[in-house]
């Protein structure tokens, strides 16, 4: 451990990778644990919490997508939901193609829902999605498309604040009511399920499992790392200057609806990767992941892990999932009435989340030792004040 | 096959003693004659039977739901104009009978006591228990037939609108008997729009003549006719008619008919768009107050919706005997409730986010899930029921092809005057005069001596209560459940925002273009298309113009 | 340093859930129930939450199953559903459930369906749906298009004389494929495509103006017209007012809906809905002792105003079935189960007997009601024996072929009787 600490240190950054590092080892003591020991032993981890877990690392990276651009940009999208499922549903459509003959009406071409709503010849875009690259060649382009465009549209025109927020929520409501309808050839409300095997390992054998968690947890420890290194680099100081003041930043010279797109795109592309992560790991991809609810939900993990603190994100949506497995189980009907008080508790009272409140905490300490803070508080310093002035 | 022959023979038997029975016309023998021959054997006797009313009363407290309708048809014969009172109520579901005496009685309730009155004599039979009785069934075909009944018997009433209804009804059962009642009323009918109605019916009847210049003529009073049987008769003979001038004059009706109805469904969909429009101007004027006014984003906007359609349901369990005025207390005590709760949700938690519109966003998503899950522990997850009152139901016909629906039309109405009110109060009142100076500039408004804390609740109070006031009105369209909110949260931000923030008479252009935009999209591309469609429009729409149809102008605008 | 401790925290915390604890003694019979308590789904779920726990509660006053007291165990998959799938998980390897009562919806079911058949789990699924599957691991005790949609409509064309037919449904699986069905069916016995108009709407549609509209008048047209209803759950209280308030009543245009029960209905006004009709297998207010009995069991299970349902009498005979299997097989072993299942008899609430055929659909009676204005359906109609579940529609083109067959030698949930072989084995 403390090992891999100093190795990370000398070739990393110090914030990121202990965190880093407790990624992979976790990674691969859970992976270990499920492939190499014995189901009675002590150490056995169960093929549910591995697909638990893994789960959970998809929404860390969703998580990480949504901080991208809120914490560091001041742009509050509530329609990243959109983005994830997109991309799962390019992989969903690989995956459906792997199929092949072994649904249940031995058709070699079209999915079963297409074979019992009598279509009879696959649509234009299913075409070439039985092929890996191209699949993963979509998951990245269709999100990313769409940021684009919208983005470009959007920060043109230079629509802000709630306006935003409201417009990626009808942007991701429309889509759902989009991929709802069974004209549109994506399985309607079923979605896309009973997925057999991928790149040619069977999806139901724990080492397919376990090494898509392992690839989940690699990619988010990459997604991580990069962003960090963005964030850091000249660019990244821009982004913050345009969260907290776009007006300066634009007065100053930068064009700053480019680096706004940009950087929409790029948490785009990490939620489409995470999306065409999730979908092999829980095995189905339906509508329901373009709601509203979910893309809100997504913003609640972010703000209450710590937004502007990468980590935060990750911690925060590696906490409320954990919680709403554990406390559902026990209080179905409480799970509302918690998330509810949690969304209200984290805005009125920690507005940094827990990572501000860690923080807060290790300053104090530190201020009894030495005093002064670290090089890096620009990226979690006060977060976004657009309050316009008081007014409106 | 051979069974429906028999009931409709018994059936024509059965009116035309019916009409003896009413009116001593006499009938020619040879319509009998030509009925009886086809009546099946094993069903003859029973139209010859005569049995007095009472047992056959008795009789239908313990016959089979499946063979009551002879039972019905006998009584018709027999009893005639007498036992309208007993068809009505069966009609209605309203008939029962005592299980001791097997006495067939009309019961209503009333103030939460059921009380009797027998079929026959009127008799007031006072409160009855509820054990005591049971229901006499009735079914579809039931039904129709005793909607046929009533026509006949009514055909003499002497409410002209009675009459016209009954005319109406026997239009689709046209046959020699039926036109010999109604040739008969013809000759003493003084209402114009009856006598038309039964000339209409004469008409198709002698649609079927030899002759082609009855034809021809019959075709001349079809042609002025928006009944769906003229016209269809008139699709029939364009088509099929033997002669080819009937054919061709047939066709041009039928043209002319379809141009009027073009016309008619143009008006029909412009009323479901405004109607429409009503709902998501109601639905969206409240966040028009909070969102557009004070800047506040509320995301529980559709559970202040949601609370007053649950305030409704609440009145209605409290007063269940006064269902016809139970709206107009749940309308002040909505905007009470849905206000209050307004005021806290802004004394507790918005007034700390101040000029923080992202976090006050978050803040209030989780207040409206905790509602939500309020609202499921307290009255269960499954939908309430929510009574309409009479005077809510039905549809104004204006002619046979255009009808609307009241509620809508009460609720377009209703629209408009809490938009009417809301202006005033706005432009009107002290509190509008400060709601305004506080939205224009705050801190000049602070330095004024405005109670800007103050005037913040009262705004929210005021949007929220509105919102309270729309839930009534929805609760007579659609469900009163814990979601009903969620379902009009995002059109409701869609309007406001496409109206221009801080607008209301944009909000308002806003929700009836949007609601005429979707109806007139709907029969084009289906339900799902159109919302879409219209949603896309939407984003394209605030990526040109990011301030909306109507932007605020002046300093307040940025 | 300390961000490691804190991280290393939320890894403990993590891995509380990783190490499994599995030296569980199986000294119980573990009855698994997988239905939403919470979301959209909780409002007709839970109620089938609450029956299942009712028999188990009364299978062990009976001295349980072979010795042994039933426990259950209950998860939310809260009408998420990628949760159906990995609650299915929990149920079958944390909690190690010997049988599993679950599912609503079509998706949910589909969602969990995978991880049945890779563990060998045994489900029963208890509501109506659209058919087109059956697996090993899948018993279905509710109805499939042709104990439902197939007599409905035989009923309306030769007792209410029907001639044009609307076919509206909530754009969805079970809709879409029941109107396929529906279609070819209605097709097949002379019924003209213009005399038939099919309209999908989105869930919880609420304004139905301009479709109610086009019905009237395609009702309006001269032919006695009807329509079938596929309409889900929430968007049905504004259809049927907006019925009833533009004139149609059930004489003109008889509605009947394959999705509204006694619980649809317990949150609507009725009256304007009299004579409007519903298909099912069961109605509360068939008179019969072991339904009376069952009614009164449900009150005083639960409270005075809760109404029963078909997928309450669907659930009742799953696990009567699988208690009697569970018997007859003498372990609780899923192929064991499985096998003793098929053939096993049961009565049901209408006065009928319920067998388990070998595509593990079962054999119910069909029943069309009328609505009353107290809520409650009358029957006017029963098919005169019992109508055998079809896996597979012969009516679509797709599975016309298809037979289910889960006994030795063919084993197969989709034989292909023209290829003579089984898809699934290839």
């Amino acid at each position: 451990m403390n090992q891999l600490m100093r190795f990370s240190r000398l070739h990393g950054d110090s914030k990121v990778a202990p965190f880093v590092a407790i990624l992979v080892l976790v990674t691969l003591l859970a992976s270990m644990g499920n492939l190499l020991m014995p189901q009675d032993s002590v150490f056995y981890v169960s093929t549910y919490t591995i697909t638990l877990l893994g789960k959970y690392l998809c929404y860390a990276m969703l998580a990480l997508a949504v901080d991208v651009i809120w914490g560091y940009c001041g742009i509050l999208s509530l329609g990243h939901g959109a983005f994830f499922a997109l991309g799962g549903y390019a992989m969903g459509m690989y995956l459906m193609r792997q199929i092949g003959d072994r649904g249940v009406y031995g058709n070699p071409e079209l999915p079963d829902f297409m074979v019992f709503l009598n279509w009879s010849e696959l649509p234009w875009f299913w075409q070439g999605m039985d092929q890996f690259w191209f699949a993963m060649l979509m998951v990245l382009l269709v999100p990313g498309i769409l940021a684009f465009v919208f983005g470009w549209l959007a920060f043109r025109s230079r629509v802000t604040g709630v306006y935003l927020s409201i417009m990626t929520q009808a942007l991701t409501y429309a889509l759902m009511l989009a991929f709802f309808r069974n004209e549109m050839g994506f399985g309607g409300n079923n979605g896309l399920t009973d997925f057999k095997d991928i790149v040619g390992f069977d999806l139901q054998a724990d080492s397919t499992r376990v090494t898509l968690f392992a690839i989940t947890a690699l990619m988010l420890a990459v997604i991580l790392v990069v962003s960090h290194k963005i964030l850091q680099s000249r660019m990244g100081k821009v982004i913050v200057a345009i969260r907290d003041g776009e007006s300066r930043a634009r007065f100053i010279g930068y064009r700053t609806e480019r680096f706004k797109v940009w950087l929409f795109v790029y948490s785009a592309l990490i939620a489409g990767v995470a999306g065409a992560l999730y979908v092999p790991q829980v095995g189905i991809i339906n509508p329901g992941e373009f709601s509203p609810l979910n893309s809100i939900e997504m913003v609640i993990w972010v703000a209450v892990g710590g937004r502007g603190t990468l980590i935060g994100a990750i911690v925060g949506a590696l906490l409320v999932n954990y919680a709403k497995t554990k406390f559902t189980a026990i209080m179905p009907d409480g799970w509302l009435f918690a998330l509810g008080a949690l969304f209200v508790f984290v805005t009125l009272y920690l507005p940094q989340g827990l990572m501000g409140l860690y923080k807060k905490m290790m300053d104090k300490r530190k201020n009894t030792t030495d005093g002064g803070s670290g090089p890096d508080d620009v990226l979690s310093a006060p977060v976004q004040s657009s309050a316009k002035g008081g007014d409106v | 096959m051979r069974r429906l022959f028999a009931i409709l023979c018994c059936y024509v038997a059965a009116s035309m003693v019916s009409v003896q029975a009413q009116e001593p016309v006499a009938l020619t023998g040879d319509i009998q004659a030509a009925a009886m021959p086809e009546t099946t054997p094993e069903k003859a006797p029973e139209t010859v039977t005569s049995d007095s009313v009472e047992t056959l009363l008795t009789k239908l407290t313990a016959v089979k739901l499946s063979k009551a309708l002879p039972v019905l048809e006998k009584l018709e014969t027999q009893g005639g104009a007498a036992l309208l009172p007993m068809f009505k109520s069966m009609l209605a579901g309203d008939l029962y009978y005592i299980k001791s005496s097997k006495a067939v009685i009309a019961v209503v309730k009333a103030d939460g006591k059921l009380t009797g009155r027998t079929v026959l004599g009127n008799q007031d039979l006072g409160v009855i228990e509820k054990k005591q009785i049971k229901k006499i069934r009735v079914n579809n075909k039931l039904r129709v037939f005793l909607r046929q009944a009533i026509a006949r018997l009514q055909i003499g009433a002497p409410d002209a609108e009675l009459r016209l209804l009954a005319v109406k009804t026997l239009l689709n059962s046209l046959n020699s008997d039926t036109v010999e009642i109604l040739n008969s009323a013809r000759a003493s009918e003084s209402d114009e729009d009856v006598r038309n109605m039964i000339d209409l019916a004469l008409a198709l009847h002698q649609s079927a003549s030899p002759s082609s210049e009855t034809r021809y003529a019959v075709v001349a009073v079809l042609a002025d006719s928006l009944e769906k049987e003229a016209r269809n008769k008139l699709a029939e003979i364009a088509e099929q008619d033997s002669d080819k001038k009937v054919r061709l004059a047939a066709a041009k009706a039928l043209k002319k008919i379809n141009e009027r109805i073009e016309f008619y469904d143009f008006i029909d969909q412009l009323f479901f768009g405004l109607s429409l429009g009503s709902v998501l101007l109601l639905a969206a004027i409240g966040l028009a107050i909070t969102f557009g006014v004070m800047g506040v984003i509320n995301m529980a906007h559709g559970e202040m919706i949601m609370l007053g359609a649950y305030t409704t349901y609440v009145v209605q369990l409290m007063m269940p005997n006064a269902i016809e005025y139970s709206l107009w207390v749940a309308i002040p005590l909505a905007f009470v409730v849905s206000g209050l709760v307004g005021v806290m949700i802004e004394r507790g938690v918005i007034r700390h986010l101040h000029g923080r519109p992202l976090e006050t966003l978050l803040a209030t998503f989780g207040i409206s899930l905790i509602l939500q899950q309020l609202v499921r522990s307290v009255f269960s997850p499954l939908n309430r029921q929510v009574a309409s009152p009479e005077w809510l139901s039905g549809s104004l016909e204006i002619n046979p092809v255009l009808s609307l629906t009241l509620n809508r039309l009460y609720i377009l109405a209703f629209a408009l005057l809490v938009f009417g009110l809301l202006l005033i109060i706005l432009r009107k009142t002290s509190l509008g005069l400060n709601v305004r100076a506080v939205s224009q500039n705050r801190d000049m408004a602070k330095a004024m001596g405005i109670k800007t804390g103050w005037v913040d609740a009262m705004t929210f109070g005021l949007g929220s209560g509105i919102a309270g006031i729309a839930g009534v009105a929805l609760s007579q369209l659609t469900n009163v459940g814990p979601n009903l909110g969620q379902a009009y949260i995002i059109d409701s931000f869609m309007v406001v925002v496409f109206g221009g923030v801080g607008n209301l008479w944009g909000t308002l252009v806003a929700a009836f273009s949007l609601g005429i935009a979707n109806k007139f999209l709907e029969p084009v591309t289906g339900a799902v298309l159109a919302s879409i469609f219209v949603l896309v429009f939407i984003i394209l729409f605030i990526q040109k113009r990011p301030k909306g149809l109507f932007p605020q102008k002046g300093r307040a605008a940025e | 340093m300390k961000l490691k401790s804190i991280a290393a925290g939320v890894a403990l915390s993590l891995g509380a859930s990783v190490i499994s604890i599995s030296a569980m003694a199986a000294e119980t019979i573990k009855v698994g129930v997988l239905h939403s308590l919470s979301g959209t789904m909780a409002i007709s779920e839970t109620t089938l939450k609450d029956t299942v726990l009712m028999m188990v509660e009364e299978q062990n006053k009976k001295g349980g199953l072979l010795g042994k007291q039933l426990e259950a165990v209950v998860v939310d998959p809260a009408s998420n559903w990628p949760l159906f799938a990995e609650k299915t998980r929990e149920l079958l390897t944390k909690e190690e459930v010997d049988v599993i009562f679950g599912c609503w919806t079509s998706v949910s079911r589909k969602s969990a369906l995978p991880v049945l058949e890779e563990l060998n789990g045994l489900m029963f699924y208890p509501v109506q749906y659209e058919g087109e599957e059956s697996s090993k691991n899948v018993f279905y005790t509710g109805a499939a298009p042709n104990q439902q949609a197939i007599p409905a409509v035989d009923y309306l064309a030769n007792d209410l004389e029907v001639e044009r037919w609307v076919l509206a449904g909530t754009d969805y699986v079970y809709p879409r494929t029941t109107n396929k069905i529906l279609e070819a069916y209605l097709k097949s016995k002379g019924v003209a495509a213009e005399d038939i108009m099919i309209n999908y709407t989105p869930f919880g549609h609420s304004d139905w103006q301009s479709i109610v509209s086009d019905i009237k008048k395609f009702g309006g047209e001269g032919k006695k017209t009807a329509v079938v209803s596929t309409i889900n759950g929430d968007a049905n209280v504004p259809f049927y007012k907006e019925l009833g308030n533009q004139g149609i009543s059930s004489e003109d245009i008889p509605v009947v809906a394959f999705s509204v029960g006694e619980e649809e209905l317990s949150g609507l006004d009725t009256k304007p809905l009299v004579g409007h009709l519903a298909a099912w297998n069961y109605f509360q207010s068939v008179e019969n002792d072991a339904n009376t009995a069952f009614i009164k069991k449900w009150k005083a299970y639960t409270s005075e105003e809760r109404v029963t349902n078909d997928p309450m009498e669907a659930t009742y005979i799953g696990f009567n079935m699988w208690a009697n299997a569970v018997t007859k097989a003498g372990t609780t072993d899923v192929d064991a189960v499985e096998q003793a299942m098929i053939g096993q008899e049961t009565p049901n609430l209408t006065g009928g007997v319920a067998v388990m055929n070998k595509n593990h659909h079962l054999s119910k009676p069909v029943l069309i009601g009328e609505i009353q204005d107290n809520g409650q359906f009358e029957v006017v109609w029963e098919t005169e024996g019992v109508v055998a579940g079809d896996a597979w529609s012969d009516f679509l083109p797709g599975s016309k072929n298809l037979v289910s067959d889960w006994t030795a030698p063919t084993k197969c949930g989709n034989y292909n009787t023209e290829s003579k072989e089984c898809i699934a084995a290839k």
